[in-house]
């Protein structure tokens, strides 16, 4: 199964700035990342999508460091 | 060897507010329903609604629904069905305590009642003003939290959802009566078809035909491409609202308020450009007049950029510390969207595909409507469409801020009432025909043995700046005409769409592919009844004809897939129970 064609697929959100912005991850961020960094994108992934945009805009934090670390690459 | 079929009740396509609301309907009134969508429903794209749902409910001030008919008649510029809105107005209140009851967390007042907000062209006393606070919202998370309400309530109710399946093809039977639609699994690629009794269609837009585009990249138009492949005609596809800024090529939208702190747009000369156009309000003119200024020095080969495509916002005269305080979030949206820093460099920005007001004729009932014989609106059996990719039509010519997420609770509503009703009237499945699942299984054979074939992407790129070039924001005649005559090339080359990943398994390259299908439908029409109707109203800006043209144009376009074929209908003038809004020159 191809694990990166279901990523593609549910990076497809219902705003427009996500769209973007996590196409722009899962294609220059995403291939360097270790196992353990992908399956925290995949949990990140499951944010609604307002939460996860203000996330990456930097509108709001997380106090969780696995996160942090992967809004910090979305926010570049 | 046909694709396995279930049986529900209904079908119902889509999972955005208007999918949802109409599913409501269905699962409360014990039927067997199925909701189909490609992404988790409360990723659907109504998530991206801030501004609020309209509803009269006279919280803040006076109001009335007669109020709200009046300005949602006079924002269509004459062009909606005066019986589809009148009911959509007064049920607008009805429809927002129902959901409060629901739980949606609307902001309140002291006094415990819905808060509301004044928006741009709802007023008090049928247009004379002062501005009417007619807008519920909850923060700025409009269309979020109607879908978690609308949602769980759902589930609550046993709606059998169907997540990340695409639906592909209408079924209808030999009388035309539809009986079912194929559908696509994206996790296992297998085609199911989905048996009903009736099925409803909540798709939502089509933005993503323009390249510039606030809408997600969901938004492509499904249920309008199926229909119209089912012989079942396009409304009013000429209709699309813009707004003038967005971020060229991302299409994130810039607010106006940039303009309003002092912002200006330049040209590729680095000419202020709108001295010329007006010389008094300069930037700060309606939004038609900058818009109309912006798309003429595109065409008139002063764009800027190397497609000359766009042109440039201008704000670091602000000074870093205004725009900061003054304009939050755009100095972000800028770097990250447009990669300019605001504070050093112009944004490059374009008018914007933002709504669709076109789409699936339909009656205020939510049942489609299409011409037979010399009815112009005979009702298809068994089929319904509310929300975005349906044409009630409440917005005519131009959707007023607000309306949309009323329509899709009101006719989400009245659509799932309409569908059970047929279902308590039509008790028994109708046979599938014999040819059922054919149509799709042509398609994906015709994709999947393609050689020599086109790119999806590449012709995806063609289509979008066929659009965006030729039937943007301002029309000029030979761009309407060549745009017609460019998108017909495009489908052709649609039918050669060739993918190089033929698995099964969760192939976004297909999906896109079958996406394609569907928005080149919505292009076409689109320009097809564009360049026909000889006027400007609304949306439909003409440079060539700048006067609206009641004697001529007062009425529907309907498209037809079949030869591009276009016929006309009425516009409803006649409301339910209120006097006729008589047209009138429209101004603000
Ligand atoms: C940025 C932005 C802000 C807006 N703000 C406001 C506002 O403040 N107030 C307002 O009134 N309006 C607003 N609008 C407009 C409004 O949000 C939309 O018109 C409305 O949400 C559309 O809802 P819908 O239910 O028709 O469709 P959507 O919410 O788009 O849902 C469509 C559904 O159909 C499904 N689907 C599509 N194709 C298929 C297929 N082939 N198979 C299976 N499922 C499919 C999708 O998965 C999705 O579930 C805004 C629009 C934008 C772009």
């Amino acid at each position: 199964m191809s694990d990166m064609d279901r990523l593609r697929w549910s990076c497809r959100r219902g705003l427009l700035e996500l769209d973007l912005v996590l196409q722009r991850f899962l294609n220059e961020e995403y291939p360097s990342l270790g196992a353990e960094q992908r399956e925290t994108f995949n949990r990140l992934l499951r944010l609604q999508d307002n939460d996860l945009l203000d996330l990456a805009m930097g509108r709001a934090d997380t106090s969780d460091k696995e996160f942090g670390v992967l809004v910090n690459l979305m926010r570049k | 060897m046909s694709y396995p079929v279930r049986k529900f009740d209904a079908v119902i396509v889509g999972a955005g507010g208007a999918g949802l609301r109409a599913a409501l309907q269905l699962s409360e009134a014990g039927c067997k329903v199925a909701v189909l969508s490609k992404v988790f429903p409360t990723r659907s794209h109504t998530v991206a609604a801030q501004g609020g749902v309209g509803a009269a409910l006279a919280n803040m001030g006076e109001d009335s629904w007669h109020w709200h008919m009046y300005d949602t008649v006079k924002g269509s510029d004459w062009l909606g069905d005066q019986d589809a809105i009148e009911f959509m107005c007064r049920e607008a209140p009805k429809s927002v305590i129902e959901l409060e009851h629901f739980g949606m967390p609307f902001d309140r007042n002291e006094n415990g009642s819905v808060y509301q907000r004044p928006f741009g062209g709802h007023m008090q006393n049928f247009g004379a003003g002062p501005p009417s606070q007619r807008s519920c919202c909850a923060a700025d998370r409009t269309g979020h939290a109607m879908l978690h309400t609308l949602y769980q309530r759902n589930v609550r109710s046993n709606t059998h959802f169907f997540v990340e399946w695409m639906a592909l093809d209408l079924i209808r039977d030999s009388s035309g009566q539809a009986v079912g639609v194929t559908a696509m699994e994206m996790e296992t690629g297998e085609v199911f078809i989905f048996h009903a009794k009736a099925v409803l269609f909540a798709t939502g837009g089509a933005g993503r035909v323009y390249e510039s585009s606030t809408n997600a990249f969901i938004n492509t138009g499904d249920g309008l491409g199926i229909v119209s492949r089912a012989g079942i005609p396009l409304e009013d596809m000429e209709f699309w609202q813009f707004h003038p800024t967005g971020v060229a090529g991302a299409g994130v939208l810039i607010t106006e308020g940039v303009r309003g702190e002092g912002g200006y747009l330049l040209n590729k000369d680095g000419e202020r450009f709108m001295e010329r156009y007006a010389p008094n309000a300069k930037d700060l003119a309606s939004r038609d007049v900058v818009a109309r200024a912006m798309a003429t020095e595109i065409k008139d080969g002063r764009g800027c950029g190397d497609n000359g495509d766009h042109v440039m916002l201008k704000l670091d005269h602000l000074g870093e510390e205004l725009i900061e305080s003054k304009l939050p979030g755009i100095r972000e949206i800028a770097k990250k969207f447009a990669n300019v820093d605001p504070v050093k460099d112009p944004i490059p920005v374009v008018p914007t595909c933002h709504y669709m007001m076109g789409g699936i004729p339909t009656n205020y009932r939510g049942e489609v409507v299409a011409p037979s014989g010399e009815d112009k609106e005979a009702i298809v059996p068994g089929l319904f469409a509310a929300g975005e990719c349906a044409c009630a039509s409440v917005h005519g010519a131009n959707r007023l801020g607000t309306n949309s997420l009323t329509d899709l609770l009101v006719f989400g509503k009245s659509s799932g009432d309409s569908t059970v009703k047929f279902l308590k009237q039509n008790l028994e499945h109708k046979d599938l025909p014999r040819d059922a699942g054919d149509l799709t299984r042509e398609r994906l054979d015709r994709l999947n043995n393609q050689t020599n074939g086109e790119s999806v992407s590449e012709v995806g790129a063609a289509l979008r700046q066929t659009m965006q070039r030729n039937c943007g924001v301002f029309r000029f005649p030979d761009l309407l005409a060549n745009g017609v005559a460019e998108i017909k090339e495009v489908a052709q080359r649609v039918m050669r769409t060739q993918i190089s990943d033929k698995s099964k398994v969760f192939n976004t390259a297909r999906i896109e592919a079958l996406e394609l299908d569907n928005l080149i439908e919505v292009a076409v029409a689109s320009l097809v009844s564009a360049d026909a109707r000889k006027e400007s109203r609304g949306a439909h800006d003409r440079a060539d004809f700048a006067e609206r043209d009641d004697e001529n144009w007062l009425k529907h376009t309907l498209w037809f897939k079949e030869a591009n074929r276009l016929d006309y209908k009425p516009v409803h003038m006649n409301p339910l129970t209120a006097e006729t809004i008589e047209p009138k020159v429209r101004t603000y």
